[in-house]
């Protein structure tokens, strides 16, 4: 059984024709288009690792059958710098030091885009952290991640207001 | 030698420099690769079925269902596996830990690998694996602490002593105004990197090229060799980031060698990543402990004897043993001390070396009975640490190279505001009516200095590079030794090439101990310093060189010129002197070791002090750690953001120790019943709302020549111990065994 | 994860009869159905992809005041709705307290409702479980069982609901809209959930196909909106199933209160629904005594299954905390930590 899919990633539609249903979105990316900045922790929803955005909201790509997505837009790490100019939430993950062996990053970064799109936490640090975490560092990044996410929140919105 | 920038912090010096991460624009954009990311040509995925029994041996694989499975290419098991060169049960160093590799039917411990499922996807080899329902003739489990008589292991940790002491424990505590007695638990605690150990493996002939993470790729690599029977020349691994290790990843694990030997079978390239719930039991764990600590004081208050016992568990087929008493060899003044070990074999994989091995779980325990002691004693923790602080390590006799802790505990203590806490349990309240608590702990773990190897280049164009075989498991290295990289060259950081992570280039030994900055750092250091000094012998001895004379130690090297010490307008860029010479390159290589004279003489640690601030829900007992003050001192700080990072980390785990961890295992079956990231749980962003580390200086002269110490794992220890205080200062009960959970508070 | 054909449906009676065959389940967000067939668990044979059908997204407003909940809104989206939160404040709450952002984003309304035990033995697949297979016995019985249920549990199973927002909607008396081949049917969620009894397999009331169109809160539940909370007690301060929680509910008469609704998750096979506790506040003063009172109503019939005797002290102990809460007010904005102990009581109450 062959599942025809259309799926923009990053931007460029994808036809695909999907050979197994079992496909979750994350394999998709990983295994079959190679786009393997989103990142397998636990498989099970429970780390974050995975974490990318689907038509606009965060989930979890481990547990999002692909096949159920068919005219969705993906946005992954891959797909959230303009060229050579990192995204806000990049910049302030580098300069925060909000990661250590860098694996569970492109869900933080990925959920914190999330986080500020929904607009829901404010500059609330303790909201930020609740609102973080679905997003386990074992490295424990906590600190700089919070104040990654404060830093680009408020750079996004100087730049909106301008 | 000429003089590079190290060693003198300077302006124009990398060293010191609080950088961002070299590897921070991959790490967020997603283009860092790891392992599992390599996708080589012809890939296959294979999938680890993993034993449900304890102790026994399977009977039965379904090996026709999951071959007629679609997509499914081998079932790999004892029958077929590929022939090992050597057995995975040869032991040769405690670093070399024996494996399970299919060899036969035994099984040894819950969630051992029994089969490897390879297929044309990981879709297919994870179904592969499930089909396979094995059967088993299963003989009763041991997995507690009481199920075997205890002995004396031969050796704990990485080869210490199993006990050691100093003066007479009874005595002491016969001549003690006051005494306690106190048994604390820790329990078993896994890794749980959040990248799980992952290969991809492919075979070229008897060359054989490895994307695997690495904290050890010179030991993975003997490792390999030996099991296969190639030259180590023939195995190229590459490790450029590890998703964390925390000491799982020192050698190869079995579920890794296991993706080579799924790639001989298949005849192509193989991907094996171990499952979340597979990380529990074949990677190492942290042992369970039970430490009992008698202690005594005279009427003052001074330790007249301090006894610290530790049962722990390993394997019944391998040797590791959890070192907890080894905190107490070092850490407090007192006439009478001895640190002993036992030990019971249990049907458990084999527990290993994580994040302060030892001193994590030792700490714990040893912090929370001093405070017993002090509370007992009527006296204030800090004040009673102060009064018992060692001046000498106490059971070796030996001064320390250095040690800050006076100016740790003073400065933490001021940053916590600890002289307004209020002794007694239970007296403390926010705004909101929760408790709050109040403890501290003392931080401190040895300075080791491993043995690496580096090679320098500078080139006719004046660039330079630093090739060596570290590992960043996210300590920064990629940084931080680029930078003492740098200064050893005399190089701005730009101007150096620098190479790591990958078992082609010189060996960099383990990263472990908290020792791998030191130890490939002062590699690095050393051979800088040799290209230099041949540098500086051409240019020396050439009349044309406005060096000419100057001698080999008259001149310095900074921001890519030779210059005159004794007038520093007089020098000359390095390309000009290399091209006047005719040189292409200056290559040298160096290696670093430990000094064992330095070591004769000198205890070497690093130290700290953690405050924690605890609240509690009076009537509901949950616990949250609402601050923490650390404050670190660890000899030279190569780069303080990363240096604050791992710090942060470490109290993280502290936190994590005190509340968090714990693998819940049935003792009926010896199965882990939280086995998972939902239910084995770890701190969340929203668990930890203040951390502070605070840098105190500290200048080591002996420990290495770059005055470096570890900070990888300091963090870790005292934090356990800050938060049990604390937790007993919030609600007057003390809880002995780890975690801490609410239900204990209830009162 | 064993293979299925994957069915998209689209309408309603498309998805009832491709999900009427056996070995067939629904499948919306997936969040808990995926972590169940990786882990093994379960495993229908056909998923019917139901989270392309028409108008099951909606939150509609009732002419009773109340709000229908279509079965597939995301927990996210009900929980961030302004007028739903105003209303129904408690449920708002134990929304936001449930699982991670990523995952509220997803999972939907009926799946919250339908999701299973996070009991360890139904999540080992080596250990027997009455629930996976009738019959094989239950191996929690006598094991780690920590976290295990104190009420209406049996022999058979001893295993709780996860779910934190089922607590306050069976509290408010939520209803369950369902269809099926026979047609369109309601329940009251305080019956849509079985207790174990010796059919622990048999979770809910849904016949073979149904599916879960909406959950319908009525316009009469608006009335506890002032003094709603939802409390948590749970071994992380995020990201955590309850170890115990409450949803009180109380409509206050000058200095009285008029009418109380209680209800307790992570103790039984079901949220639980605590009827006695409620009777004997009514009339009370709001104060600790009352409290205690209706604590003790409710736990009366609670026994240990295991290693679990300090969850009956400390749902009580929750109970009375809860309803302080309810009394104090419900918080003009949503807690940082929403039903977490360490909420900050800042911020005027919601209608004071």
């Amino acid at each position: 059984m062959t599942i025809p899919l259309s799926l923009t990633i990053n931007g460029t539609r994808r036809e695909i024709a999907l050979d197994d249903p079992r496909v979750t979105l994350l394999d998709l990316l990983r295994e079959r288009l190679h786009l393997t900045g989103s990142k397998k922790g636990c498989d099970r929803g429970q780390c974050g690792a995975c974490t990318v955005l689907v038509d606009g909201r965060r989930i979890n790509a481990c547990l999002q059958l692909a096949a159920s997505l068919d005219g969705a837009e993906v946005l992954t790490i891959e797909g959230l710098a303009e060229g050579d100019a990192l995204h806000p939430v990049q910049a302030a993950f580098v300069e925060h030091d909000g990661f250590q062996c860098g694996f569970c990053t492109p869900g933080q970064i990925m959920s914190a885009v999330g986080l500020i799109r929904e607009a829901q936490a404010g500059d609330d640090p303790e909201r930020i952290r609740e609102a973080m975490s679905g997003n386990l560092c074992r490295c424990g990044a906590y600190l700089g991640i919070t104040e990654a996410v404060r830093d680009a929140q408020s750079r996004m919105n100087q730049g909106n207001a301008a | 030698m000429p003089e590079t920038a190290v060693t003198r912090i300077r302006h124009g010096s990398s060293i010191g420099q609080p950088l961002t991460r070299r590897d921070g624009l991959l790490k967020v954009t997603g283009a860092a690769t790891y392992a599992a990311d390599n996708h080589p040509e012809g890939l296959l995925h294979a999938v680890m079925a993993v034993s449900a029994i304890a102790r026994g041996r399977v009977t039965h694989l379904d090996v026709a269902a999951a071959e007629a499975h679609p997509g499914v290419v081998a079932v790999m098991r004892p029958e077929n596996a590929p022939k090992l060169a050597q057995h995975p049960d040869k032991k040769d160093n405690p670093f070399a830990f024996r494996l399970d590799l299919l060899q036969d039917a035994n099984v040894r411990y819950a969630n051992q690998p029994i089969a490897v499922v390879i297929a044309e996807t990981v879709e297919a080899a994870t179904e592969g694996a499930r089909l396979l329902a094995p059967r088993y003739e299963a003989e009763a489990a041991r997995t507690a602490l009481d199920t075997d008589t205890p002995f004396v292991p031969p050796a704990v940790g990485a080869g210490e002593e199993p006990s050691a002491s100093t003066g007479d424990v009874e005595a002491g505590l016969t001549a003690a105004a006051r005494r306690i007695e106190v048994a604390y638990e820790t329990p078993s605690q896994y890794h749980n990197a959040m990248e799980p150990h992952a290969i991809v493996a492919a075979w070229d002939g008897d060359r054989l090229t490895l994307d695997t993470p690495s904290q050890a790729l010179a030991m993975a690599q003997g490792r390999i060799a030996g099991l296969f029977d190639i030259d180590p020349k023939n195995i190229l691994i590459r490790s450029p980031f590890l998703g964390g290790g925390f000491g799982s990843k020192a050698g190869a694990a079995g579920p890794q060698v296991l993706g080579i030997m799924a790639a001989k079978l298949a005849g192509r390239p193989v991907k094996l990543v171990t499952r979340r719930e597979q990380m529990f039991g074949p990677v190492g764990h942290r042992a369970q402990t039970r430490q009992t600590l008698r202690m005594g004081t005279d009427g003052e208050g001074r330790l007249t004897a301090l006894e610290h016992r530790t049962l722990t568990a390993s394997s019944t087929y391998d040797d590791f043993f959890e070192p907890s008493g080894g905190v107490s060899h070092t850490l407090y003044a007192s006439p009478n001390i001895s640190a002993t070990h036992e030990a019971v074999r249990l049907d458990i994989g084999t527990p290993m070396f994580m994040r302060a091995p030892g001193e994590a779980s030792g700490s714990a325990a040893l912090e929370s009975a001093v405070d017993e002691m002090a509370e007992a004693c009527g006296m204030d923790p800090l004040a009673f640490r102060l009064k018992n602080y060692a001046e000498i390590e106490p059971i070796s006799g030996k001064p320390f190279s250095s040690k800050a802790l006076r100016e740790c505990y003073a400065q933490g203590a001021e940053r916590f505001g600890w002289g307004s806490r209020n002794p007694a349990p239970r007296s403390m309240r926010d705004e909101a009516g929760l408790l709050v608590g109040w403890g501290m702990g003392t931080a401190t773990f040895p300075a080791l200095m491993m043995q690496a190897e580096a090679r320098a280049i500078l080139r006719a164009d004046g660039r330079g590079a630093m090739l060596i075989g570290a590992h960043d498991m996210g300590q920064g290295a990629w940084t931080a030794l680029a930078q003492i990289a740098a200064d050893s060259l005399g190089l701005d950081l730009d101007a150096v090439t620098f190479e790591m992570g990958s078992s082609d280039l010189p060996n960099a030994g383990i990263a472990g101990g908290s020792a791998h900055t030191a130890t490939a750092g002062s590699a690095i250091h050393e051979a800088g310093r040799a290209v230099i000094a041949q540098l500086a012998d051409l240019a020396t001895n050439d009349e044309a060189s406005p060096l000419f004379g100057a001698g080999n130690a008259g001149v310095i090297a900074r921001d890519g010129s030779l210059l005159r010490r004794d007038d520093e307008s007089r020098g000359e860029r390095f390309s000009e002197i290399l091209g006047r010479a005719g040189r292409a390159e200056i290559v040298a290589t160096a290696k670093s070791a430990s000094d064992p004279a330095a070591r004769d003489h000198y205890a070497m640690h690093a130290h700290g002090a953690v405050f924690a601030e605890v609240k509690v829900d009076p009537e509901l007992g949950q616990i949250l750690v609402s601050r923490l003050v650390g404050a670190f001192a660890a000899g030279r700080i190569v780069n303080p953001r990363l240096v604050r990072s791992q710090y942060y980390g470490g109290m993280i785990w502290g936190v994590s120790f005190a509340l968090h961890e714990h693998a819940v295992t049935d003792a009926r079956s010896g199965r882990i019943m939280n086995a998972s990231l939902a239910e084995y749980h770890v701190p969340v962003n929203a668990d930890v709302p203040s951390i502070e580390a605070i840098l105190v200086e500290e200048d080591d002269p002996h420990v290495n020549a770059l005055g470096i110490k570890g900070v990888g794992e300091i963090g870790i220890t005292g934090t356990a111990g800050a938060i049990a205080n604390a937790i007993f200062h919030a609600t007057g009960i003390r809880v002995r065994e780890f975690p801490i959970t609410l239900d204990r508070l209830l009162g | 994860m064993n293979r299925f054909d994957y069915v998209r449906a689209g309408s309603i009676a498309e998805a009832i009869a491709a999900a009427s065959e056996p070995g067939a389940a629904y499948l919306a967000a997936g969040t808990n159905l995926l972590d169940l067939m990786k882990g093994g668990l379960t495993h229908p044979t056909r998923l019917v992809d139901v989270t392309r059908l028409p108008g099951l997204d909606r939150i509609e407003r009732l002419p009773d005041g109340g709000v229908r909940v279509g079965a597939l809104v995301r927990n996210a989206d009900l929980a961030h709705d302004a007028d739903f939160a105003r209303a129904y404040p408690s449920v708002a709450e134990a929304l936001l307290s449930g699982a991670s952002a990523q995952l509220r984003n997803a999972a939907t309304t009926a799946g919250n409702l339908l999701q299973r035990t996070r009991c360890p033995y139904f999540y080992d697949p080596a250990s027997a479980c009455n629930k996976r297979e009738p019959g094989a016995g239950c191996e929690a019985l006598g094991g780690e069982t920590r976290g295990h249920a104190i009420l209406g549990w049996s022999e058979h199973c001893i295993a709780t609901h996860p779910s934190d927002f089922c607590v306050p909607l069976v509290a408010l008396d939520a209803v369950v809209e369902i269809e099926g081949r026979a047609g369109r049917r309601e329940v009251p969620l305080e019956a849509f959930h079985r207790l174990p009894g010796d059919t622990p397999e048999r979770e809910s009331v849904l016949e073979p196909g149904e599916l879960v169109t909406a959950v319908r809160l009525p316009g009469e539940a608006a009335g506890f909106a002032a003094h709603s909370r939802y409390a948590k007690v749970r071994e992380r301060t995020s990201y955590a199933f309850a170890l115990v929680s409450v949803a009180a509910a109380l409509r206050l008469d000058g200095g009285r209160i008029g009418e109380a609704r209680i209800a307790l998750g992570g103790v039984a096979l079901k949220p639980w629904r605590a009827r006695e506790a409620e009777t004997a506040l009514v009339g009370a003063a709001p104060d600790a005594a009352a409290f205690r009172r209706a604590a003790d109503a409710a736990l009366a019939g609670a026994r240990p299954s295991g290693d679990n005797a300090f969850k009956i002290e400390l749902a009580r102990r929750l109970i009375v905390r809860a309803l302080t809460l309810a009394t104090a007010g419900t918080p003009e904005r949503m807690p940082a930590l929403p039903a977490s102990v360490f909420a900050p009581a800042s911020g005027d109450p919601l209608h004071a």
